[in-house]
């Protein structure tokens, strides 16, 4: 088993390629996610994350459909989110659609929480957006209660008081799925993290670094704080952006029009400018390699890197392309981040992983918990 | 001991206005016990307000009390906003001091309304009008629309109000504001706290 796991992760924009004018449907977006994601596998990826979304111009809004189509169709991949909204969504409807896709995918999966980030998807699900935070926290304490008690009697601010309810199906081999928690800007996130004992996970994109490192750090302080391991033994995830090519110049020429028209950043900074101030890498494998690698001098060892590829109108023949370069450098990173790996940095947890943790746990605890 | 006199211009009775002016009392008492405040009521002043209007003189009952707020240490100034501004009966009770009464005094702006929407009248309307009369005024406004006093809206009034008091007491000690950019979390905010509660 690989110690760091490396992977994509999608936000599912249906953009138009700007050097051509053509734009996908959303059927063939929707089907180049699934082409995506089999490749991932195929190059040696561990992880395919997809984003959710419930506006034009982005396609899914169905993330466990697309998982549970992905899962059949590979054999070793991780599928999951970036993100499953913890704020609009249901906690009882994401208990039962994730603990689903786990007995489908047989623990392949496992899910990243976020708040969303588009304003009015709250009304549209009857929520206020300015208790983002709160519901975040409210539904997530839920959410753990229906996946790791039996039988659950809550009642909350925002939602229907539930007596009696068990959430079904169970968690596969009784171990809930691991949970990540991506969060760019709101402390109490990366303290309900540290609590739990989750994942944390940085976008590290389209900002500079030091914005990351400041809620990393806090993150691996309360881990540690509430009694999980040392600060360096918390479970940090990084997300990335990369277009690379042999010839450096090459990667520059084809993605400058991607870059000068995308969305989010694109009519702003130069590439250059953005290159230099955030961790979008563009430029010859090695390039990529030796910036990756300076994540973990910035944000400590960790245990997830996902890419951002597939954005910006870039056509799934370049984007297979790209994963074609990725695939070749792989080896490399991968050998590089182990080295530098102290022994007492976890690996990235899996489903396995998490289940042989439970049977090695006391037995007073494990009878606790049946008895919840 | 300071003196300060908070100026509440709600118009109803009880308000809202003179409430959140009574919140602020509290407060003030509560952070420093070396000042002393008295709450005037321009309700209570109303005809004498527009008589000086008038006259162009002050009534001696009105007259008293502009001669605390001259020689007061500090003010707390609130007023309910009304069609994006504060109410004329408040403006004319401005007018009706001298150009200079309130140059260089530290005040605190507060204001109530419907809607959080008409938060930004304290900095759009009031501001300006201290501004000009050169007033020193603290850099945190308190606004509380008919949300914060239900239980819905939590304590964050409580908070803007501590901070808002907090300055113009640090004010009046002659430490500044008192306050720089936060470089810490706040650990022991309710929401920090509900975090780590499962059973909130």
């Amino acid at each position: 088993m690989t110690t760091m796991q490396f992977g994509l992760f999608t936000v599912g924009d249906v953009t138009t390629d700007p050097t051509n004018g053509t734009t996908p449907t959303e059927h063939e977006r929707i089907k180049n996610t699934i082409t995506i994601a089999k490749k991932a596998e195929e190059i040696g990826l561990d992880v395919f994350a997809t984003g959710e979304h419930h506006n034009p111009p982005f396609v899914p809004s169905s993330p466990t459909t697309t998982l549970a189509y992905i899962a059949a169709q590979t054999e070793k991949l991780i599928l999951s989110t970036s993100t499953t909204l913890i704020t609009t969504n249901d906690p009882v409807k994401i208990a039962e659609d994730y603990a689903t896709l786990q007995h489908l995918s047989d623990g392949r999966m496992d899910l990243m929480l976020g708040r969303g980030n588009t304003a009015p998807v709250y009304p549209w699900f009857g929520y206020d957006g300015s208790r983002a935070v709160e519901l975040t926290v409210e539904h997530y304490h839920l959410l753990r209660k229906l996946w790791d008690e039996e039988v659950v009697n809550w009642e909350g601010k925002f939602r229907t008081p539930l007596q009696g309810f068990t959430a079904t199906p169970r968690p596969l081999d009784g171990v809930a799925p691991f949970v990540w928690h991506a969060n760019i800007r709101t402390p109490e996130v990366a303290e309900l993290a540290a609590y739990y004992g989750d994942g944390f996970f940085a976008n590290n994109i389209f900002w500079p670094k030091e914005h990351y490192i400041r809620l990393i750090d806090f993150y691996r302080k309360r881990y540690a704080h509430y009694g999980h391991g040392e600060p360096e033994q918390a479970i940090v995830g990084l997300g990335g952006q990369f277009y690379i090519r042999k010839n450096s110049q090459d990667a520059v020429n084809e993605f400058r029009p991607y870059f000068d028209n995308a969305p989010v950043y694109g009519h702003g900074p130069s590439l250059e400018d953005f290159s230099s101030q955030t961790p979008l890498t563009v430029g010859s494998p090695q390039h990529f390699i030796e910036k990756t690698l300076a994540f973990a001098d910035y944000f400590g060892d960790y245990q997830r890197q996902l890419f951002l590829v597939d954005h910006a109108g870039l056509p799934l023949k370049l984007v297979l392309e790209q994963l074609d370069e990725l695939g070749e450098v792989l080896p490399t990173l991968r050998a590089e981040f182990d080295a530098r790996r102290p022994a007492n940095v976890p690996d990235a947890p899996t489903h396995a992983s998490r289940v042989a943790a439970k049977l090695a746990e006391p037995v007073e605890s494990a009878e606790e918990e049946v008895s919840a | 001991m300071s003196r300060i006199i908070a100026i509440s211009s709600g118009l109803s009775d009880p308000s809202s206005t003179r409430m959140l002016a009574d919140r602020l009392v509290e407060s003030l008492g509560r952070q420093s016990g070396d000042v002393s405040v008295e709450v005037v009521s321009l309700r209570e002043l109303a005809h004498d307000i527009t008589d000086a209007t008038l006259t162009g003189f002050a009534a001696p009952r009105l007259q008293d009390v502009i001669d605390k707020v001259v020689a007061a240490d500090g003010l707390v100034v609130v007023t309910p906003i009304f069609k994006a501004s504060y109410p004329g009966l408040f403006k004319s009770f401005i007018d009706a001091l001298d150009a200079d009464a309130l140059t260089g005094k530290p005040v605190l702006l507060a204001a109530t309304g419907g809607t959080a929407r008409h938060s930004l009248a304290i900095d759009h309307t009031l501001r300006p009008l201290f501004a000009y009369l050169q007033a020193l005024v603290v850099p945190t406004g308190v606004f509380a629309s008919s949300y914060d006093w239900g239980t819905e809206g939590g304590d964050a009034l409580g908070l803007r109000i501590d901070r808002a008091t907090g300055e113009l007491i640090s004010l009046l000690k002659g430490a500044g504001t008192g306050r720089s950019r936060d470089d810490e979390f706040d650990l022991f905010s309710e929401s920090f706290l509900a975090a780590s509660n499962p059973d909130s």
